[in-house]
């Protein structure tokens, strides 16, 4: 960790999350079991700190944990047509829609920003699975396309956190179409020789992995994700047969050598920092073996929440 | 013999009637019946007309499925003089799911992709059901490659339920494989066709379909997911494929419609399966023209035009 992580970066977070959840409420591992903090879980963004099982974030609280000082900026995303096939299955799909919106309190499963990580100017997109399970419809499309146009427009590199059920079939072909056209972002990325890094998190699936999600420069996994086209269940149909512990999991698609690296969420920020850096042909990052400032405003600072003006 | 579709089957009656009437005259010369069966002939052309004037959604998806509606290896056949298929992705394996060589259009030698269904049990297997693995998409990758490189045209006919959801095809990198090939799709400096001759399932298609100019048959389906997949995530049941059908907005004169689908061609009355030299014959002349119009554009103006298409999808919906 850099001083900038230890020392600015608890500061400004307890700057803006001043609307933390009550200090009692519990969250429970989905894998261990173990009652869990609230505040300690959200510290620790979201891994079981007994098990170091990875559970969902959303992208606004990844993004407050990966950019300097928990700041970016978002890039805005050109607004599709909506319901452009009048799509309705039990429920409609523009209700649908709203049902999304209220329960996350997002516009919709792509959020792009732009912003520092240990000062190196990046844009970053990160898919919302909460947000109908983060399928791919026109906005991410938009998103995508936003956030490449935005990376080649400033030089930056673009990092990609994916998390999606696959398409959104409820876009039709409209949403399959999406496929080509992240991919024509990211040939965009490619010819501006702009590094594009793909985080895979739990679970990338589908139309998601079969396009934008598996074509980066460097693809890194957070542990345990699930990785696939063709998900475990629809394999078990076709093929008759149960299929082995792990499979499609991370660190199996790392074995089978669909993957650069597989790091904890823990880990990401530097590491990112550092493959970025260096992609950029940039000095090392600023490290700890700088001189740092005193302990003891650091402390003052953590003690001192309200004190918003440092 | 005919392969009835199950909305077929009062055709099948009266077509069946109209043989049988035939086939007595022909065991009794005494007979004449010709004026009767005659009568069946007209009354089974009108049905067909009204069958498929008006085609429903799901009915257009089992037509797109038949069984004996033209396969890419059909289309190749008739159309290609010097076919010359090349095997392999150098790699792990030739896929048999996906053919592919070298041919003439006409004058013009162009490679040829495309996903082959086989039209028989043992075919079926060895076809994979036109259900490529990731070798058969880095088999198209290997061949577009060529085709750029010697300055070629690419053809490629769809034809696929999806890519495969196997062990090994996960293993191998099945999604990488299919996001490869649409980036390779994207990158030629080529001219790149394609007509969806049956169906067009979901990834696996759009692998080989991120054309230049997208054709579809009359018949021809092309969906994110099959609407029987569908209707068992979004209905829970997935007998309700018809419902789904409609919903997915999937057959050629909606995507003409979107903008997906470029260009529709007539298919014979009764569907590809009921005449297939003509449908074929058809396919050659949609191909003939469409690589015609893109004559004398240079390699960034061919890629230029490709990206702006699939940038521009989108801008128009579809009314209720
Ligand atoms: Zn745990």
């Amino acid at each position: 960790m850099n001083w900038i992580s230890n020392y600015v970066r608890p500061r400004i977070n307890s700057i803006f999350s001043r609307r933390e959840v009550p200090e009692n409420l519990w969250t429970k591992c989905d894998d261990c079991g173990t009652m869990l903090f609230h505040r300690e879980l959200t510290e620790n963004l979201n891994v079981c700190t007994n098990c170091q099982h990875h559970m969902p974030i959303t992208p606004r609280a990844r993004f407050e944990g990966l950019f300097d000082g928990g700041i970016f900026v978002e890039v805005d995303v050109p607004e599709p047509l909506a319901d452009p096939l009048q799509f309705r299955d039990q429920k409609k799909y523009v209700d649908r829609i709203k049902d999304a919106r209220r329960n996350t309190a997002e516009k919709e499963a792509m959020l792009v920003v732009e912003g520092e990580i240990g000062r190196t100017p990046v844009v970053a997109a990160g898919q919302d699975f909460s947000f109908m399970a983060g399928s791919m419809g026109m906005y991410v499309g938009n998103a995508i396309i936003a956030a490449a146009e935005r990376a080649v427009e400033l030089r930056r590199p673009l990092i990609l956190f994916s998390a999606a059920g696959g398409a959104r079939m409820q876009e039709g072909i409209l949403s399959l179409m999406q496929m080509p056209r992240t991919t024509v972002a990211v040939e965009m990325l490619k010819e501006a020789n702009l590094p594009y890094i793909v985080v895979l998190t739990h679970p990338t699936t589908g139309g998601v992995t079969a396009s934008y999600a598996m074509l980066g420069d460097v693809q890194i996994a957070e542990p345990g994700a699930l990785i696939c086209f063709a998900g475990p269940r629809v394999i078990e149909q076709t093929i008759r047969e149960k299929l082995p512990e792990g499979f499609q999991r991370a660190e199996y698609l790392l074995d089978h050598g669909m993957l650069d690296r597989v790091t904890p969420r823990g880990e990401m920020r530097d590491e990112l920092i550092t493959i970025v850096r260096m992609l950029m042909k940039l000095d090392p990052a600023v490290s700890g073996d700088l001189p740092s400032p005193a302990d003891d405003v650091a402390e003052a600072a953590e003690d001192a929440p309200d004190d918003a003006n440092v | 013999m005919t392969n009835y579709l199950e909305f077929e089957k009062p055709l099948a009656e009266i077509e069946g009637k109209a043989e049988e009437l035939r086939a007595m005259a022909r065991a009794n010369e005494e007979m004449d019946v010709e004026k009767e069966a005659a009568a069946l002939d007209k009354k089974a052309a009108d049905m067909l007309a009204s069958l498929y004037g008006d085609l429903t959604p799901w009915r257009k998806c089992q037509v797109a499925r038949h069984p004996q509606r033209p396969h890419c290896r059909d289309y190749i056949n008739a159309l290609f003089t010097e076919y010359t298929p090349l095997a392999g992705d150098r790699n792990f394996a030739d896929d048999h799911a996906v053919m592919g060589g070298l041919g003439r259009l006409g004058d013009r030698p162009v490679v040829v992709i495309g996903h082959e269904k086989g039209n028989d049990t043992k075919s079926r297997i060895e076809r994979n059901f036109g259900m490529a693995r990731p070798e058969g998409y880095r088999k198209a990758i290997r061949l577009m490659d060529l085709a750029d490189r010697f300055g070629l045209p690419v053809i490629t006919l769809v034809d696929t339920p999806g890519a495969y959801p196997g062990k090994g095809a996960e293993e191998r990198g099945q999604s990488e494989a299919i996001a490869s090939s649409t980036a390779k799709c994207l990158q030629l400096g080529v001219p790149l066709v394609s007509v969806i001759i049956g169906e067009g399932g979901s990834g696996g298609a759009v692998a080989f379909a991120t054309a230049n100019k997208v054709a579809m048959l009359e018949h021809s389906i092309y969906s994110v997911i099959s609407p029987e997949g569908c209707a068992s995530i979004l209905w829970k049941d997935a007998e309700k494929m018809r419902e789904a059908a409609e919903a997915l907005r999937l057959t050629a004169q909606d995507l003409f419609e979107l903008g997906v689908c470029d260009q529709i061609i007539r298919e014979p009355l009764g569907g590809a399966h009921r005449a297939a030299e003509d449908t074929i014959a058809s396919v050659g002349t949609a191909l003939q023209t469409m690589l015609a119009d893109m004559d004398g554009m240079d390699a960034n103006a061919l890629r230029a035009d490709r990206r702006s298409k699939y940038l521009e999808l989108g801008s128009r919906g579809l009314a209720a």
